[in-house]
C-alpha cells in the first residue's frame, strides 16, 4: 500500500470519526492540532488504525508523529514491515 | 433556618412523549407507549412487551467527545435535562457562574457493558472498545456525563436504588437544599430500554405476557393484571431554594413539601405493606398537611399482582377515608424503573399545571385491595393543589414525595 492509498483510505475515517473538515487534512498539517486530539482521542486513533490497517500500535509509536505526512509514513512502514504480524 | 425547596424546571423524554407538550397530551388522552418487540422474543425473552422510546439524534447538538461517552439513557437524560433547564430559564452562563449540582437516579448500563465485552472477546484486545466505553458502562454514567456537558460545579453523584432511584434523587436534592448545602440541583432519573437491559428481570416471570394487546398489558390495580411492562427514557426536575428562585426571578412551578423513605427489612423482591406505609407516614408528617389535603396520588403500582395489592393496602391505611384520586401512569408508560420516580413527578406536575388527573387506563375490574381506593380509569378535570408520588424498589427501598402547587402570595 502506497502513502497515497493510505491517505485515501484513512482520510474519510478521520473526517467521520473526528468530525473535521476534509480540507484541513493536508500532509504538512499537525495531526494532533487538526484532529483536536486529547489523551482519550489517542485511544480512538489506535482503534481507527487497527480497524483499517490491521496492525497493533505500540506504546510510544506516536511520539515521532507530528504531521499527517509523518502518520502516513508510519503506517506505510508498519504495513510493509515483515516482522510485524497483522492483527486478527 | 431551613429552606423551602421549589421546582422551577421539568423535562421529559419518554415512551408517551419526547417533550412536555407531547407528554401532557398523551397523559390527558390516556395514550399507551407500549409495543411488542419481536427482537425480544428472538433473543429469548418470555415477554416481548416494552415501552418504545426513540433515540435522539444528538449529532450537531453535542460534540463527538460528548456523544461517544453517552449510553442511550444518557442521551435520554441529556434531552430531558436540556428541556428542564430551558423551562427553568437557566442557561450556560448561569451554570458557569453558580454551583449547580446534579443528583440523578440510574441503576444499570447493560448495553455498553455487553457490547464492550463482546468486542474484547472477539478482538482479544481491550483497546478496541475505544475511549468512550468506560464512561458509558458505569452506573454513574448519567451524572458524570451531564456534569461534564453542562460544566456543573455543585454536588455530583448518582443514586442507585432500583425502581425508587429517581424518586430518591429528588428526595436527596430536597434535603441538600432544605438544609442549605446547595441552592440549585438538577435531579432526575434515567432508564435504558435496549434489549440487553431487561433480560434478567424478564427471567423472574414478572413481565406481562398479554402480547396480543400491548396497550392493555400494563393494567395496575386491575383484577386481571399479569405483570409489569418494562419501559424507559429520562426525566429531569430542577430544584432550588425558594429564596434562590425568587432572587433570580424564576417561575416557580411547585414546592416539594415532603420526602419519606424506609426499607422493608424483608424479602429482596416481595413487597410489604409496612415499609411503604412508613415512607408515606414520614412524608405526610414532614409536609405538615393532613391526608385530606392530598388531591391526587400517583401510585407506584407497576401492574404486578403482589406489588399493587400491598401498595393499595398501604395507601388505604394512611389516607383512609379521604379517598383522593389515584392513578398509576405506568398503565400508559409501562414501568420506567430507575427513571420512574422522577418521571412520575413530571407527569404529576403536568397534571397540576393543566388541571386534570391522568387515567389509570385498563383499570376495568377492581380486586379486593384496589376496591379500597378511588382509582380513576378515565381522565378527570380537576385542579390539583397537592399530589403525592410513591416509588418502591428491589431490596425494599421506599420513597414518597409530596408536592404542592406554588402560589405566589
Amino acid at each position: 500500500m502506497t502513502k497515497q492509498e493510505i491517505a485515501e483510505k484513512i482520510i474519510p475515517f478521520f473526517v467521520e470519526e473526528f468530525e473535521i473538515d476534509e480540507s484541513l487534512i493536508v500532509p504538512d498539517a499537525n495531526l494532533r492540532d487538526t484532529l483536536q486530539l486529547d489523551s482519550l482521542d489517542f485511544v480512538d486513533l489506535v482503534v481507527v488504525i487497527e480497524s483499517n490497517f490491521g496492525f497493533k500500535v505500540k506504546q510510544g509509536d506516536f511520539q515521532n508523529i507530528s504531521t499527517f505526512d509523518d502518520f502516513y509514513n508510519y503506517v506505510e512502514t508498519r504495513i510493509n514491515a515483515p516482522e510485524e504480524p497483522n492483527a486478527n | 433556618m431551613l429552606n423551602r425547596v421549589v421546582i422551577t424546571g421539568i423535562g421529559i423524554y419518554s415512551s408517551i412523549g419526547k417533550d412536555l407538550s407531547e407528554t401532557a397530551d398523551s397523559l390527558y388522552k390516556g395514550k399507551s407507549g407500549i409495543i411488542l418487540d419481536p427482537e425480544r422474543k428472538k433473543y429469548g425473552y418470555r415477554s416481548g412487551l416494552t415501552g418504545f422510546v426513540e433515540s435522539p439524534n444528538l449529532k450537531g447538538i453535542l460534540d463527538r467527545r460528548s456523544r461517544i461517552m453517552l449510553p442511550e439513557q444518557g442521551e435520554f437524560a441529556y434531552m430531558s435535562t436540556a428541556e428542564a433547564l430551558r423551562v427553568a430559564g437557566i442557561d450556560q452562563d448561569f451554570l458557569d457562574s453558580h454551583d449547580v449540582g446534579i443528583l440523578f437516579g440510574n441503576d444499570s448500563s447493560a448495553e455498553p457493558v455487553i457490547a464492550a465485552n463482546d468486542l474484547i472477546r472477539e478482538k482479544g484486545d481491550t483497546i478496541m472498545v475505544g475511549s468512550g466505553s468506560v464512561f458509558q458502562t458505569m452506573n454513574s454514567t448519567v451524572t458524570m456525563n451531564l456534569s461534564t456537558i453542562f460544566r456543573l460545579k455543585g454536588v455530583n453523584f448518582t443514586i442507585s436504588a432500583a425502581c425508587a432511584s429517581g424518586s430518591h434523587s429528588i428526595g436527596l436534592g430536597f434535603l441538600f437544599i432544605k438544609h442549605g448545602y446547595q441552592d440549585c440541583i438538577i435531579c432526575g432519573g434515567a432508564q435504558e430500554i435496549n434489549i440487553y437491559s431487561m433480560g434478567n428481570f424478564d427471567a423472574l416471570g414478572a413481565f406481562s405476557i398479554r402480547e396480543d394487546e400491548p396497550h392493555k398489558a400494563s393494567r395496575p390495580f386491575d383484577k386481571d393484571r399479569d405483570g409489569l411492562v418494562p419501559s424507559g427514557g429520562a426525566a429531569t426536575v430542577i430544584l432550588e431554594s425558594m429564596e434562590h428562585a425568587l432572587k433570580r426571578g424564576a417561575t416557580i412551578l411547585g414546592e416539594v413539601i415532603g420526602y419519606g423513605f424506609s426499607s422493608n427489612g424483608s424479602h429482596i423482591s416481595n413487597p410489604t405493606i409496612e415499609g411503604p406505609q412508613k415512607a408515606l407516614e414520614m412524608a405526610l408528617k414532614q409536609s405538615g398537611i393532613k391526608a385530606a389535603e392530598i388531591d391526587y396520588v400517583n401510585a407506584h403500582a407497576t401492574s404486578t399482582p403482589a406489588g399493587d395489592a400491598s401498595e393499595a393496602r398501604a395507601l388505604s391505611n394512611v389516607l383512609g377515608g379521604s379517598r383522593p384520586f389515584i392513578s398509576s401512569t405506568k398503565s400508559m408508560t409501562g414501568h420506567e424503573c430507575w427513571m420512574a420516580g422522577a418521571s412520575e413527578i413530571v407527569y404529576s406536575m403536568l397534571m397540576m399545571k393543566h388541571g386534570f388527573i391522568a387515567p389509570n387506563i385498563n383499570f376495568d375490574t377492581p380486586d379486593d385491595d384496589s376496591a379500597l381506593l378511588n382509582i380513576t380509569p378515565i381522565t378527570v378535570e380537576k385542579d390539583i393543589d397537592v399530589f403525592l408520588s410513591n416509588s418502591f424498589g428491589f431490596g425494599g427501598t421506599n420513597s414518597t414525595l409530596i408536592v404542592r402547587k406554588w402560589k405566589s402570595n
